[in-house]
């Protein structure tokens, strides 16, 4: 038990750390900038798909994108399987 | 022209006041002439740090409010005779600044042929913290290899890169430096604590220093001299590094590793 123990010690801490907040970082960054109705905005249109399709809260993505003086609205969900 | 630098955070108690303290000295040793404003106003420390608490009369907001002139409110260093602190008011709140005012106070200064000032950022995001950076040139952001820091720094580049007079303007924007403080180079090679690399690489700035942990920083705040003038401490030449790269010079980043024990060292638990 205990030489199992060994070989599957936890990751150091500071790797925990690091992949947390890389993570939360780039969502912050992605968030940074856009108008503040974003997250009210994929609530609500989650309640509506949530209507019609079983989805996961996860699955649907909103992204804002600026590009050559325009901005587009970028919607993805990801339907479950069947 | 004054270039003006922020040393700023976001997180509290990372090593805000003792850096500009730390760079402010180190620049004027240089013989730039330099400034080191408190933006903390109502919750002034700066002067302690620096060694002239008692010698403040008039302060930031006395200046902005046309109480006393620039002049009468700039406390000179009896170390070095290039350098100069302006108080934050330990009475007033933080509304009592203004962008105005603020400019007013920085614009006097640089004409006056000040080379560097120095604003000292509170911690937060608030009204000090915002004009603090508003009109800075260079931002020197101070991290202590730990998430809430490291994330809150994050928001502090987001503010630099949108709420500033560069960012607005369109002139390039704020230049940022990252200056990494508390570093135990022993418990990053147990894994316990992330390197300068992975806060580097979360953050993607230049590194322009790293500061051991050491408790010469409390001793020098004790005493109210800033740790970069205790010439036998590892953090005052940390602290001197950092001085030269931001002056431009190429420096190896130092005391980042854990020194190697020697065979004897190691076997008498030296």
């Amino acid at each position: 038990m205990r030489l199992l123990d060994f070989f599957r010690r936890p990751p150091p801490s500071a790797q925990v750390a690091k992949e947390r907040l890389r993570i939360i970082v780039a969502q912050e960054r992605s968030a940074r900038g856009g108008p503040d109705y974003l997250p009210l905005l994929r609530r609500e249109l989650l309640e509506v798909i949530r209507k019609y399709v079983n989805v996961d809260p996860d699955a649907v993505h909103i992204n804002l994108d600026r590009a050559a003086g325009q901005e587009v609205l970028e919607l993805s969900v990801a339907l479950p399987e069947r | 022209m004054a270039e003006i630098i922020v040393v700023t955070s976001g997180k509290g108690g990372v090593g805000k006041t003792t850096t500009s303290a730390s760079i402010a000295c180190g620049l004027a040793r240089r013989g730039k002439r330099v400034a080191v404003i408190d933006f903390d106003i109502g919750l002034r420390n700066l002067d302690l740090i620096m060694g002239c608490e008692r010698r403040v009369v008039y302060d930031f907001v006395n200046v902005i409010h046309g109480e006393c002139t620039l002049k009468q409110a700039l406390i000179r260093d009896k170390r070095l005779d290039s350098l100069y602190v302006l108080a934050a008011s330990q009475t007033r709140d933080k509304d009592a600044l203004t962008a105005d005012g603020v400019q007013r106070v920085l614009q006097e200064l640089t004409d006056d042929g000040f080379d560097f000032i120095l604003c000292d950022s509170p911690a937060g995001i608030e009204k000090g913290a915002h004009l603090a950076m508003y009109f800075a040139d260079r931002a020197i952001v101070v991290v202590n290899p730990e998430v809430s820091s490291v994330r809150d720094s994050d928001r502090i580049l987001g503010l630099l890169a949108s709420k500033t007079k560069r960012a607005e303007n369109g002139h390039g924007g704020v230049r940022e430096h990252l200056l990494l403080t508390r570093y135990s180079p022993r418990r990053v090679a147990t894994g316990e604590m992330m390197s300068v690399a992975d806060v580097k690489e979360i953050l993607g700035l230049d590194v322009v220093g790293v500061i051991p942990e050491s408790a010469d920083v409390l001793t020098a705040s004790n005493a109210g001299m800033p740790v970069i003038l205790n010439e036998q401490s590892i953090v005052a030449r940390a602290y001197e590094d950092a001085v030269g790269r931001l002056l431009g010079e190429t420096i190896p980043l130092r005391y980042i590793e854990e020194p190697k024990k020697g065979f004897f060292a190691r076997l008498f638990g030296g």
